[in-house]
């Protein structure tokens, strides 16, 4: 069981006793998050954490999963890629078909709070029969800097219906009519493992490796999910023929739940590259520098919001690039150690978890009002 | 005669709220530089306290790292980062003096700046949660040792925010140590401890070797704290 007290070793110093003092200020207002599931996908897991750490604190908080059947899903799953930009086909029927069913679990839900945080697009249209009192808050944990526009027309009309949204950072926010704060993702202790795609540009690492491998005795270790599209395949495919010709390359499946083989490559790393073409928040790389080790990443998505770069890692835009400040680090050992330093730090004052309830926490104190 | 009051020491969190508005280039940090609110213009040119409260960036504020760094433009962002927020009662005096530069350096240019499809400026503005800690301090000795393990927040809270966007000039903690202590001589060290371009660590770590040198100078230099109440 966790306790608050447990984060005093890993948060910055007076955290917990801030959190504490915190706690107080919103103690007695109902805080009650929705979403589509408790399990599976970084979101889910991070919120099941802070619901611990909220009880703990002796909050009014709560969490609430909606029903559905297995079309609602396969809707709202297409709704979610089509708002990350993706072309998805969705029809008149199966967009009811979603209305319809976020209705039946209003219907259903205890709903009443001080704040009701929604979660991502799945639950989102709850708002258009939100009950009288309380903030309503969409917290969208996707990047929708490019949204498929038919969508986006018809799911803007929900999203408007907030009073607030929350994003992971202000590049991922679309227009909206109304007040938009930003929450960055966190760490805890473990995450899941990241898809292997073309969007994470494995075989770019590949080429950089390569560069690097003419002056340095490397090991390159291309490890992830398996994804679930058709791509994650090839792409595997081509990494297992690149690895085929060098000892040197290995590329490791692994399922889902494989945090602990995950945290034991980061650990034995010497440098971590996150070299992403297009990405989400990609969390993991807080977890990389948590372990003391410089991040070579990518210029999308949150990957610059989390490598400082030239002080805790290095941001690029092509495989000669990463191949630049491979070498650059590996000719100066020193600097590898220097980094990796201040990269932990960097994530202990920003990608906590502790921060992340403290984010949350301020959220509620300030758009909520002392109950009479 | 009633006791001075103790120092309260109060951290703090800030909410971000993007705006809503971004700039491609530097025509458009201009226009927008000019139109959003001031809690904006602080937390872009302050706001790296807290957010990298253990190292520092090669450009001071968010502006100046912006056109440096995402638009190229390096006589801007060198012109902006020498920018000392600390050096203005209030943001709108800042956010004068950026305009004023932005400005001057847009006149000078041969050519419009290039637009391309470089990351664009998101402007921010911050809403400070302000959250008492409970430490208090009636003497000089406790205000060290509180300093020393306060939340790092309370020392942006009350030299940073203080300075700038509160409009409490010299920052709290010189306020109260020439207040309620009558330590004029203290107030001044601690005012001259330069915050801009460092690090709230290490603007903890002058302020104690300030203290801790008044400390060790003895009882006399002690002598003007109020007495402990019968």
């Amino acid at each position: 069981m966790i306790k608050i007290d447990d984060y005093r070793e890993v948060a910055p110093r007076g955290t917990v006793d801030l959190l504490l003092r915190l706690a107080d200020r919103v103690r007695g207002r109902r805080f009650l998050h929705i979403s589509a599931t408790r399990f599976g996908g970084g979101a889910a897991e991070a919120l099941q954490r802070l619901m611990l750490l909220m009880s703990e604190l002796g909050l009014d908080a709560g969490w609430e999963i909606i029903g559905g059947d297995t079309e609602f899903y396969a809707t709202a799953k297409a709704i979610t890629a089509a708002l990350q930009g993706e072309e998805r086909v969705l029809t008149e029927e199966m967009l009811e078909h979603y209305l319809e069913r976020n209705r039946a679990s209003g219907g259903k839900l205890p709903l009443e709070a001080d704040l009701v945080l929604v979660h991502d697009p799945a639950p989102a249209s709850l708002v258009a029969d939100r009950p009288a009192g309380g903030t309503w808050v969409w917290r969208c944990h996707l990047d929708l800097s490019a949204p498929e526009r038919r969508i986006w027309n018809f799911f803007r009309r929900y999203a408007a219906r907030y009073d607030a949204a929350v994003f992971s950072r202000p590049g991922f926010v679309p227009h909206l009519p109304i007040p938009q704060f930003i929450v960055h993702p966190s760490i805890d202790v473990l995450r899941q493992v990241g898809a292997v795609d073309r969007s994470r540009d494995p075989i770019g690492v590949v080429n950089a490796y390569r560069i690097v491998k003419k002056h340095h005795d490397v090991r390159l270790v291309l490890a992830g999910g398996g994804g679930d599209g058709p791509e994650s395949g090839e792409v595997f495919a081509e990494l297992r023929e690149a690895a085929a010709r060098d000892p040197d390359i290995v590329a490791l499946e692994l399922p889902p739940d494989a945090q602990l083989q995950i945290n034991a490559l980061q650990r034995a790393a010497t440098i971590v590259l996150q070299k992403s073409v297009r990405d989400g928040f990609a969390i993991g790389v807080a977890e990389a520098m948590w372990k003391g080790k410089p991040v070579i990443g990518g210029a999308v998505g949150g990957l610059p919001a989390q490598i400082a770069d030239g002080v805790t890692g290095y941001i690029v835009r092509s495989a000669e690039g990463a191949a630049f400040w491979l070498r650059h680090l590996l000719n100066n050992p020193e600097l590898i150690a220097r980094m990796g330093g201040v990269g932990r730090e960097h994530v202990r004052r920003n990608f906590l978890i502790t921060r992340h309830l403290s984010d949350y926490l301020a959220l509620l104190a300030h758009l909520t009002a002392t109950p009479a | 005669m009633a006791a001075s009051p103790p120092f309260r020491f109060v951290g703090c969190i800030e909410l971000l709220e993007n705006l809503g508005v971004k700039a491609q280039d530097e025509r458009e940090l201009l226009e927008f530089l000019r139109r959003v609110p001031a809690g904006s213009v602080f937390y872009h040119t302050c706001g790296y306290f807290l957010r990298h409260r253990i190292f520092v960036g090669p450009y001071a504020n968010d502006f100046a790292t912006w056109t440096a760094v995402h638009r190229g433009d390096r006589v801007l962002g060198e012109r902006l980062a020498v920018v000392d927020p600390f050096d203005f009662a209030d943001p709108e005096q800042l956010r004068e003096e950026l305009i004023s530069i932005v400005s001057d350096h847009l006149g000078h240019l041969r050519a419009p700046p290039r637009v391309d499809d470089g990351e664009p400026f998101h402007f921010v503005q911050s809403h400070v949660v302000e959250i008492p800690t409970g430490l208090e301090a009636r003497t000089l000795a406790e205000f060290r040792d509180r300093l020393a393990e306060v939340e790092a927040s309370a020392i942006y809270y009350h030299t940073v925010l203080a300075r700038t966007r509160l409009g409490r000039g010299a920052g709290d903690f010189a306020g109260w140590l020439r207040g309620s202590l009558g330590r004029d001589d203290l107030a001044a060290a601690v005012e001259r401890t330069d915050p801009y371009l460092s690090s709230l660590e290490r603007v903890r770590s002058r302020l104690l070797d300030v203290l801790d040198a008044a400390l060790d100078a003895g009882p006399a230099a002690e002598g003007r704290e109020p007495a402990a109440p019968a």
